[in-house]
């Protein structure tokens, strides 16, 4: 039976065009650029310093507070320097330089390819060591695992979900990893059920993947307490808490957080992150980044040490195409477009949409025709129409009460927008101004 | 006559005088009690209600001088002295004279000094698009151009520049509200002392990368080569982060760091036309 | 790379959905009622058709251009259904220079005066028939004769007005002369304007209009919903009075009311909760004038009506949110 979120939704061309390509290493780049805040939270503090020999693993930022976490060299070789530079906003940010030397890994790396099962640690020990291997959410909001692992006093976890939904259009790096690395998943799984002391996980899988459900399916067998869900193709159900509606169809109520109802959800390419954590003892460095378009010559999904330019992306999926108009880091409908191809690949990079000149343009802003499709498509039940009126006008009072915050900023109300009106980039302003002025209350 | 119109006449004369009865007795019982003066003092401020003074409305900043005892914190920058002794008259207070000030858009950062790298495609204002990344350009200081500061001016005195793109300001017109200061997510906007003549000396960049950095992004910029802080006889210059920064209350206008700098990041304006070299220096009149 | 990469904000694509093509459905949606019309009434309603619709792209085009000095958006195809619609409201016999004046005010006052498409509180089209049938009473009453009717007749009374004037006069329902039967009223067999003659070619637009999602569903069922249930209470209390309801629901113009007219997205409620409110107002005041009132038919006026509460259900009817209250 396929199950679906209640409220809104809205189902994009899907243009996977790189679902059937295997996962390549990517061969080692020159240079790396290693930003320290690659996470939600404080940003890790530098602990290297320029003319530092460094290996691949090695702790090169360290956590500053809870919700922080470790940044681990990618490579190895010398830190050239530690300065700031642009990341996919533009603004520069901390981070470290290194020139590679070789390809020299810490001791202790378990680096085979073999499948390790058996669990031989305690759920503490393993909220630990994910906290130490700087696991943050791989689906993009890169927020900090080990803090979701420890529910707030008085707050249980009943179910933990897996998302694998990638429901954005074009990428297809979750895909590939449930396909190829299906086993290291549910170990992976494992062992986020016994950190969190739960005994059930449901994995969330659109119907669009069939094979990824067969297989997912089939491995449940040998592991207790998972089992597969599939889901009708509909965005934006890798949002948490549409996934949650979808899957255990309970509500997370305005301003809570997952825990709220018992549900804890984590990605599944951060499952795997936590097997080779754990299993491998290798920390979280490198990730499956898609690069596709439709004008992308090879259109591919590579295993990418965290730092790497984006150019160099580009170039192994066959070079930037001549009619290039826009370049995204991540998916299509919540990505953000790139200045700059010097921006390094992060922790939260799931891939790279090249999109052609025609596509990149917005079409013209016609006036509102108050056709209410963006209220039905509205994941949250919000009237994106006035609340982009609200933010235009400045009236943010007004848009609080009418739950301004609530808003995922998942873009369902702008991509259906007839009349092409930027509802969410005025819903985003008036989110930020009414955040602003709820902090300035608390205080 | 037809007796209905009498009844009539009686009917609505009875309406009549019970509602005013009743309306007597309510405003008795609802009468506010308020200040006189601030009704004298609302009438002598200039009612534009742009909050410049830091208040929501001439009428709240009314109340304000009235109920405080010296005028030393309350400004109107809009009517400037000359209102604010007349407030100080009404309330029998001392009136504090304040510099009158002009703004200033601190950015030259046209298409030919500053080469754009990107192209920016969304909701055109200043605060989403400065959300969304650093600016077409590769300065992350400078000026957007989508007008934001044009759009929260009430009084007229931000022009859009057709052809760079930048905002410019009227100074006969501005009246140092503050209203784009605020509304300028970069930044960029300053009130400066309003010189003779609108003269000006300005260090037109808020650029603080490092001096190539800076220079490579934009032909104008600010490199922090501090020149112009080593020539500065009046210690009006102050360096911080890679930018020089002018005290308008400590400039004399000699011009002397205008000259120095090398990269024309210090404008001036509004002066006659240069004669001979600029050595000789308070050509200005004292200000006051 | 030859140009410079655009950066904007999140997403970074958009269906293919526009205002043009939305408005476009609709007109495609009103043709099988247009062609009725055309056959019934033959070249007069080509006539009242071409002077509604150009001269409503005229006037808005000239308003926008010499009056408001924007660009003129003719090309959005709002003006374009206006001018249908009015054609459709209005007897095919009316002069040219009436049709002109109706759409100077369905495109001036009703529209263009709010601020153009988008920002009107009333439906242009309808604006312009009321001004049209308090202003010209008379012309916007004679119902010329169709085709299949007597030739030597010259003009026809509406069935609804037949209906007003026996309960005007006292004739009981049965004794009324004239009245077409039922199956000839939902072909189309019927008197009338020009769009509002064929009740089942209106339901076929709006199937079509449905399955596109340019409509939904709530608006049209609750106005008729309503009509049919106050009509069949009236009934059942005293069938000699008052008609049959299904009569009610096929005839006059409350298909093309419920169907094309109380539909427009700009003047109805955003919600779905909204628009069963907003129709159940039309259906209520629609039999109410249609049994109590001055005129034979109230579906104009009830839209009109409804239309003005429109921001306000749209500021009291929230849609359901996520995650409670």
């Amino acid at each position: 039976m396929l199950k679906t979120f209640k409220i809104g939704g809205v189902h994009p061309p899907e243009n996977k065009l790189s679902k059937d390509k295997k996962i390549e290493v990517l061969p080692l780049p020159k240079t790396v650029f290693i930003p320290v805040a690659q996470h939600i939270g404080a940003p890790a503090t530098p602990v290297v310093k320029k003319g530092d020999e460094v290996k691949v693993g090695q702790v090169i930022a360290q956590s500053s507070s809870f919700v922080s976490t470790n940044i681990h060299s990618s490579v190895s070789g010398k830190v050239t320097k530690v300065d700031f530079s642009a990341d996919s906003s533009g603004y520069p940010k901390q981070g470290i330089f290194i020139t590679v030397e070789g390809d020299e890994w810490v001791e202790g790396i378990d680096r085979s390819e073999d499948l390790v099962k058996e669990i031989s640690v305690d759920g503490p020990e393993i909220v630990k060591k994910i906290q130490e291997a700087g696991i943050v959410g791989l689906g993009g909001a890169t927020f900090p695992t080990h803090v979701k692992l420890v529910p707030p006093k008085g707050m249980k976890a009943e179910v933990l979900l897996i998302n694998g939904v990638e429901c954005e259009p074009y990428l297809t790096s979750d895909h590939r990893l449930m396909l190829e690395k299906a086993d290291e998943i549910m170990v992976g799984i494992q062992l986020l059920m016994k950190a969190m002391g739960v005994d059930k996980a449901v994995i969330g899988i659109e119907n669009n993947k069939p094979d990824a459900i067969k297989l997912l399916n089939e491995k449940c067998a040998d592991y207790n307490g998972v089992s597969v869900q599939a889901l009708k193709v509909q965005y934006p159900q890798g949002g948490e808490k549409q996934l949650i509606n979808a899957v255990t169809g309970k509500e997370v109520p305005s301003g809570a957080l997952p825990i709220a109802v018992g549900a804890v959800v984590s990605n599944v390419g951060t499952a795997f992150a936590v097997y080779e954590a754990i299993q491998k003892n290798k920390p979280l460095f490198e990730r499956v980044v898609t690069v596709t378009g439709k004008g992308v010559e090879k259109p591919s999904n590579f295993m990418v040490r965290v730092g790497t330019a984006t150019s160099e992306l580009i170039e192994a999926a066959g070079g930037l195409p001549e009619n290039t108009g826009k370049i995204i880091s991540g998916g299509p409908m919540m990505g953000r477009a790139i200045a700059s191809l010097d921006v390094p690949v992060t922790k939260g990079t799931s891939g790279l949409l090249l999109m052609q000149e025609e596509e990149s343009k917005r079409e013209e802003i016609q006036a509102c025709i108050r056709c209410s499709r963006c209220t039905s498509v509205c994941p949250m039940g919000l009237e994106p129409y006035l609340l982009m009126t609200l933010g235009e006008k400045q009236i943010f009072e007004r848009a609080e009460n009418e739950r301004i915050m609530d808003c995922i900023e998942c873009g369902s109300c702008s991509y259906t927008c007839p009349s092409s009106r930027p509802l969410l980039d005025y819903i985003r302003f008036g989110k930020g101004k009414v955040g602003a002025m709820i902090r300035s209350r608390k205080k | 006559m037809s007796i209905t119109v009498v009844y009539t006449i009686v009917t609505l004369a009875v309406i009549g005088a019970a509602a005013a009865v009743i309306l007597y007795f309510v405003a008795q019982k609802f009468k506010v009690i308020e200040d006189p003066r601030i009704d004298d003092v609302d009438e002598a401020l200039p009612g534009a209600n742009c909050g410049g003074c830091g208040f929501a409305g001439c009428r709240a900043f009314a109340e304000a001088c009235v109920k405080a005892s010296e005028l030393g914190d309350l400004n109107c920058p809009v009517g400037g002295n000359e209102t604010m002794s007349n407030v100080a008259s009404i309330l029998g207070l001392e009136a504090v004279k304040k510099d009158p000030r002009v703004a200033y858009i601190r950015c030259n950062g046209t298409c030919d000094h500053r080469p754009k790298t990107s192209s920016f495609d969304g909701a055109t204002t200043c605060a989403i698009a400065s959300s969304v990344y650093s600016g077409e350009s590769g300065c992350q200081f400078g000026c957007l151009g989508y007008g934001d500061c044009f759009d929260a001016c009430d009084f007229d005195a931000i022009v859009m520049h057709p052809e760079t793109g930048i905002p410019e300001i009227i100074d006969d017109k501005c009246v140092a509200c503050g209203a784009c200061v605020d509304a300028c997510p970069k930044d960029l906007i300053e009130l400066r002392k309003k010189m003779p003549k609108n003269r000006k000396v300005v260090v037109s960049c808020r650029n603080q990368d490092k001096g190539g950095v800076a220079r490579k992004a934009c032909s104008v910029a600010c490199i922090g080569c501090s020149k112009c802080f080593k020539e500065c006889p009046f210690d009006a210059i102050t360096m911080e982060n890679n930018l020089a920064y002018i005290d308008s209350d400590k400039c004399k206008l000699c011009r002397k760091c205008v000259a120095v700098c090398p990269t024309g990041a210090i404008i001036e304006e509004n002066f006659p036309p240069r004669k001979v070299k600029p050595e000789e220096k308070k050509e200005t009149e004292p200000v006051n | 790379m030859s140009k410079l990469l655009t950066v904007s904000p999140s997403p970074h694509v958009h269906s293919s959905e526009s205002t043009q093509k939305i408005m476009l459905r609709v007109v495609y949606a009103m043709i099988p009622a247009m062609i009725w019309g055309i056959y019934m009434f033959g070249l007069d309603a080509v006539r009242v058709g071409l002077i509604s619709v150009l001269s409503c792209l005229a006037i808005e085009f000239l308003i926008q251009k010499y009056v408001m000095k924007v660009k003129p958006s003719l090309t959005d195809g709002s003006a374009l259904i206006t001018g249908v619609l009015l054609a459709f409201n209005v007897p095919v016999s009316l002069p040219w220079w009436i049709i002109i004046i109706g759409a100077i005010a369905a495109m001036g006052v009703g529209k263009l005066s709010f601020g153009g498409l988008g920002s009107n509180v009333f439906n242009p089209a309808l604006v312009g028939r009321v001004f049209l049938l308090i202003s010209f009473p008379v012309q916007m009453t004679s119902w010329p004769v169709t085709r299949m009717m007597d030739v030597d007749a010259v003009s026809a009374a509406t069935p609804l007005a037949i209906i007003k004037e026996g309960i005007k006069n006292g004739i009981p329902v049965s004794q009324l002369q004239g009245l077409p039967n039922l199956s000839d009223m939902a072909i189309g067999f019927n008197h009338g304007s020009m769009g509002e003659i064929s009740a089942l070619l209106l339901v076929l637009g709006g199937l079509y209009m449905l399955w596109k999602k340019v409509i939904t569903w709530q608006t049209p069922v609750s106005i008729l919903l309503t009509v049919l249930v106050v009509s069949g209470i009236f009934w059942m209390i005293n069938p000699e009075m008052y008609v049959n309801p299904v009569y009610h629901i096929f005839t006059g113009g409350l298909m093309l009311g419920a169907i094309f007219m109380a539909t427009d997205m700009v003047t109805s409620p955003m919600t779905g909760k909204g628009q069963l409110i907003y129709g159940f107002g039309i259906g209520l005041i629609t039999i109410s004038i249609r049994m109590f009132g001055a005129y034979p038919e109230g579906i104009s006026f009830a839209i009109l009506i409804m239309n003005a509460f429109v921001p306000l259900i749209n500021m009291y009817v929230k849609p359901k949110r996520f995650g409670g209250q």
